[in-house]
């Protein structure tokens, strides 16, 4: 396999610009088919590549099926796409999968649906000096021609934390960019590096096997693709490029503190504790199982602190719930239950003699699973402590810009969000998804999804029943992400 | 025990006929996907020994596929299937089904080949009964009765705890469990539950099981001096076959998989049907099945309870052929979204699938008739998508339970029944709650 050309690939998918701390994401239709592709030419779209010092501003684009379609793209093209890009978030099936009913379905969405659908994601991101000069500058003099902003989303700064308080963006999976992982046919322990074509089309997956996207018969407008590793013959339009799935999630703080602090019987530190065992973490972070001493190949230094653990030493959930968020979101599990096994043993557990209780094994494995997350939040900062005060008129909408790549999203965000978090079935539970994005609602035979349960530490369990919706989702769509020759590609620029 | 049998109706449906039968079918769902149990046709929630049915038009549009063995596709008729899986005989269940919904049975089939107003109902379904080659039950015995008094027994002790929590919370395992054996046994007397005792095993069933438990194997070994003789021939000849067959694993029409999205993930449990055409020639029909019938003697006599190797989602399955040997269609109830199940599968019983499923026209290239295969995810997934087929009618008795759901019952249920436990069966079983 080739060496991935940085200078070729979004920023986004290896940075996510921390320090620039200022971001919006414009969300545009195609006015004028020209002047959008005269401005995609013009755009000076931010690479991979590192540089020092790193800059202090940046640009990323990514497009929508219908954007592609404004743009010109041959329906033979587009048929190379995936079913659910191509499809989109808001198809009636997929948004019952995703959870998208009630409150969140795309009926009352502000953008994402009702014609209201965007074809372009344009993502400012600059140090906050730099912000508004560079915007404008990017947008240049062909904007208002090419297209109609639909709306344009701020953010804010919340300082690592998301907005009901709890520290945010601790676990990353580690992408392989040199290419070194062996996917294995069998994972036996919990690795936090992912193989490179999870996040970038063109490249190896977790299956050693390269994702489906187009690609050309070679012709004049496409030679400035590269050619595809596993057809030399035809161009590559997918490769260094991946799958944006962004949704706009409404997080009410208020209800949760208050929903919290009235189930803990208006005592604070408890308020605080059962907020920590519906996360999976502390506020500052700190997992609710013991860090291991063995390290995990593929964890930074840095939060390893925070991130050097798997459930293996909390096989009952009495340390971190079953259900907790970050435990549905993130298992960290292996292939095979028992970690490293011999191939007796091995053979026994696939032939269904494994271990037999009740919770061993009734989870997928991980690996196939892995998102890389790129969101961020906005609305102002409540703190937990004032989210207790009941709200004042005129109270801001906070949230979450949900932002993750991922080269199928199939496999990896719409699985992980209907299988694990949505999933009232999940690690062998019933009545409860995830407490804080489930959206409540009942499904034949559950008339109850608004649990949440605390396994006892030998006793009895605790459970907390009738939590509100406390997250509802105002937007989305499927996106893709092309490499820089692909948006030469699409904006008509056959020399590339 | 009272074992689980199966039936499928298989008919060919008069071509004229096609399009009533289809409003038909519809007309017993609320909406897509979602069956009216009471249905004007065949009420499906008055059976109580009915686990799942189902109704489909067998509309395989893969028969092309045989092009790439050179091969003219035939014409088969459209096939109407009638599908459950039931406790007891299938005999005596087909005639309370008949007592009870043979008018809109008829209405159905009168819309097949060789069905008129003069037809005896039974013998006709009888005579158009499609045998499985090979089933999977998940928890061989567990009736539906059982599942539905198990299910009301945990309701009630979710209820009992609620309103007993800061008691119950602070007693270990073993008092708690006896505090809710105590409240079982008084609801029990109380008329409030009920948990019946387990009928006898049919004396019938346990000696065709016990002959079928040493007929397979002793076959094999009468049959070994030859097995062992034609094996050298069939591994070079399976080893060629896998290395030339042709893959058929185009992207499936964007179309298609939307309408069968629509029929999906509206309970926690789901149907599938698949049907496609088997490669052609001796070897692959032999492989076939061999293979099924090894799946169906494990999933009869080895398999733990509640578990398919690794995979606990699955409620029943099953694999037929339609009308000769050409073509085979599987069906099965599974626990979760269709993306989880092929997911599951890929990754805890590839080796399973591949083995099954790799005689089909077109499956992605094996080796060893085990491996690789399905590890091509992209294209298994796209082949699977292409050969699914939208399932018109389904019925499943007890909405909302997932087959790992009915496994905590079932626990619950056997923990409450046992009356000394050590410290540890007291804690798992507590924890089961």
């Amino acid at each position: 396999m080739s060496e991935v050309d940085y200078a070729d690939v979004q920023g986004l998918v290896r940075f996510g610009y921390g320090h620039m701390t200022r971001a919006s994401y414009a969300l545009v239709k195609v006015k004028n088919v020209a002047a959008a592709k005269s401005w995609l030419r013009a755009a000076s779209v931010t690479s991979a590549v590192a540089t020092k010092p790193p800059p202090v501003t940046a640009l990323n684009v990514a497009f929508t099926a219908s954007g592609l379609s404004a743009l010109g793209l041959p329906r033979s093209v587009m048929a190379g796409f995936s079913h659910e890009f191509r499809g989109g978030m808001t198809e009636e099936s997929r948004a019952r999968q995703l959870g998208d009913v009630g409150r969140n379905a795309s009926l009352n969405w502000a953008w994402g649906s009702n014609g209201r659908e965007p074809h372009v994601l344009v993502m400012f991101f600059a140090e906050p000096g730099q912000f508004d000069s560079f915007v404008q500058s990017a947008k240049g003099n062909t904007w208002t021609d090419a297209f109609e902003e639909l709306t344009s989303l701020g953010t804010s700064d919340l300082d690592e934390n998301e907005p009901f308080g709890f520290a945010d963006g601790i676990s990353q999976p580690q992408i392989d960019w040199e290419q070194q992982r062996q996917t294995p046919c069998s994972q036996m322990e919990y690795t936090n590096i992912v193989a490179l074509g999870e996040f970038l089309l063109g490249y190896r997956n977790e299956y050693g096997k390269i994702t489906d996207r187009p690609l050309l018969e070679p012709d004049s407008a496409n030679a400035g693709l590269l050619a595809a590793e596993d057809a030399p013959a035809r161009q590559d339009l997918g490769r260094n490029g991946t799958y944006l799935v962004m949704r706009q999630l409404e997080q009410d703080i208020r209800k949760f503190w208050q929903f919290l602090y009235q189930q803990a019987g208006g005592n604070l530190a408890e308020t605080e504790r059962l907020g920590a065992k519906m996360v999976g973490r502390t506020k500052a972070g700190n997992p609710l199982v013991p860090i291991q001493t063995q390290s995990i190949p593929g964890m930074d230094p840095a939060p390893a602190q925070q991130n050097q653990f798997t459930y293996e030493s909390d096989p009952a959930g009495a340390r971190c719930p079953f259900g907790a968020h970050i435990r549905r979101a993130n298992p960290r599990n292996s292939d095979f239950p028992e970690g490293r096994i011999g191939a007796l043993r091995k053979l026994t557990i696939m032939l269904g003699f494994g271990p037999r209780g009740f919770h061993d094994d009734l989870i997928s494995s991980v690996r196939f699973h892995r998102i890389l997350r790129r969101g961020r939040e906005y609305g102002p900062e409540l703190l937990p402590e004032d989210a207790l005060a009941s709200s004042p008129p005129n109270d801001p909408e906070r949230g979450l810009h949900f932002v993750c790549l991922n080269a199928n999203i199939l496999r990896q965000f719409e699985f992980l969000q209907n299988a694990w978090i949505m999933n009232t079935k999940f690690s062998g539970l019933t009545g409860e998804s995830d407490p804080l994005l489930g959206n409540r609602e009942a499904i034949p035979g559950c008339p109850v999804t608004g649990d949440f349960t605390t396994p006892g530490d030998g006793g009895l369990r605790r459970r907390v029943s009738g939590l509100p919706q406390f997250v509802t989702v105002r937007g989305g769509a499927y996106f893709f992400l092309p490499s820089l020759r692909a948006i030469r590609y699409f904006a008509g620029d056959g020399s590339a | 025990m009272i074992p689980q049998s199966n039936f499928m109706v298989l008919a060919p449906i008069d071509p004229k006929r096609e399009m009533e039968l289809r409003q038909l079918l519809d007309s017993m769902n609320r909406a897509p996907g979602r069956v009216d149990p009471d249905n004007h046709l065949i009420p499906f929630g008055e059976f109580e020994t009915l686990h799942f049915a189902r109704l489909i038009i067998l509309d395989d549009k893969t028969t092309e596929d045989v092009r790439v063995y050179g091969l003219a596709p035939r014409s088969y008729p459209l096939y109407l299937a009638f599908l459950g899986d039931i406790d007891g005989e299938v005999t005596a269940f087909l005639g309370k089904l008949i007592k009870r919904a043979g008018k809109g049975l008829g209405r159905i089939f009168s819309c097949c080949e060789g069905f008129d107003s003069d037809t005896d109902l039974l013998a006709w379904m009888r005579q158009h009964n499609a045998p499985a080659i090979a089933a999977y039950v998940n928890w061989r015995g567990r009736t539906v009765r059982q599942i539905r008094e198990e299910g009301t027994l945990y309701d009630a002790l979710e209820n009992y705890i609620e309103k007993n929590a800061t008691v119950l919370q602070n007693l270990t395992p073993r008092e708690c469990h006896a505090k809710l054996r105590d409240f079982v046994t008084a609801e029990k007397s109380a008329g409030r539950l009920s948990l019946s005792e387990d009928s006898p095993t049919p004396q019938g069933w346990q000696i065709k099981n016990l002959l079928h438990l040493i007929g397979l194997p002793l076959l094999v070994l009468i049959a070994s001096p030859l097995l062992i003789l034609i094996a050298p021939f069939y591994t070079i000849a399976l080893r060629r076959l896998e290395k030339t067959d042709p893959e058929v694993c185009p992207i499936a029409d964007q179309k298609h998989c939307e309408n069968l999205s629509r029929f999906e993930d509206h309970d926690v449990t789901n149907q599938f049907s698949a049907m496609g055409s088997l490669k052609p020639g001796f070897v692959r029909l032999l492989t076939t099945a061999s293979v099924l019938k090894t799946v169906n003697y494990g999933a009869r006599h080895i398999t733990r309870r509640g578990r398919l190797g690794r995979i606990r989602s699955i409620h029943f399955a099953r694999w037929v052929f339609v009308a000769g040997t050409e073509r085979m269609v599987f069906f099965s109830n599974y626990d979760g979204s269709v993306e989880s199940y092929m997911d599951d599968f890929i990754n805890k019983t590839g080796f399973g699938l591949n083995a099954s499923f790799s005689n089909g026209i077109g499956y992605p290239r094996t080796n060893w008739l085990v491996l690789d295969g399905c590890n091509d995810e992209r294209d298994y997934k796209e082949y699977l998508r292409r050969h699914t087929l939208p399932t018109q009618v389904w019925y499943k008795a007890y909405p909302g339970l997932s087959a790992v759901d009915l496994e905590r019952n079932t626990r619950v249920r056997q923990g409450l029944e046992s009356l000394s436990m050590s410290d540890d069966e007291a804690r798992e079983w507590v924890a089961l709650l």
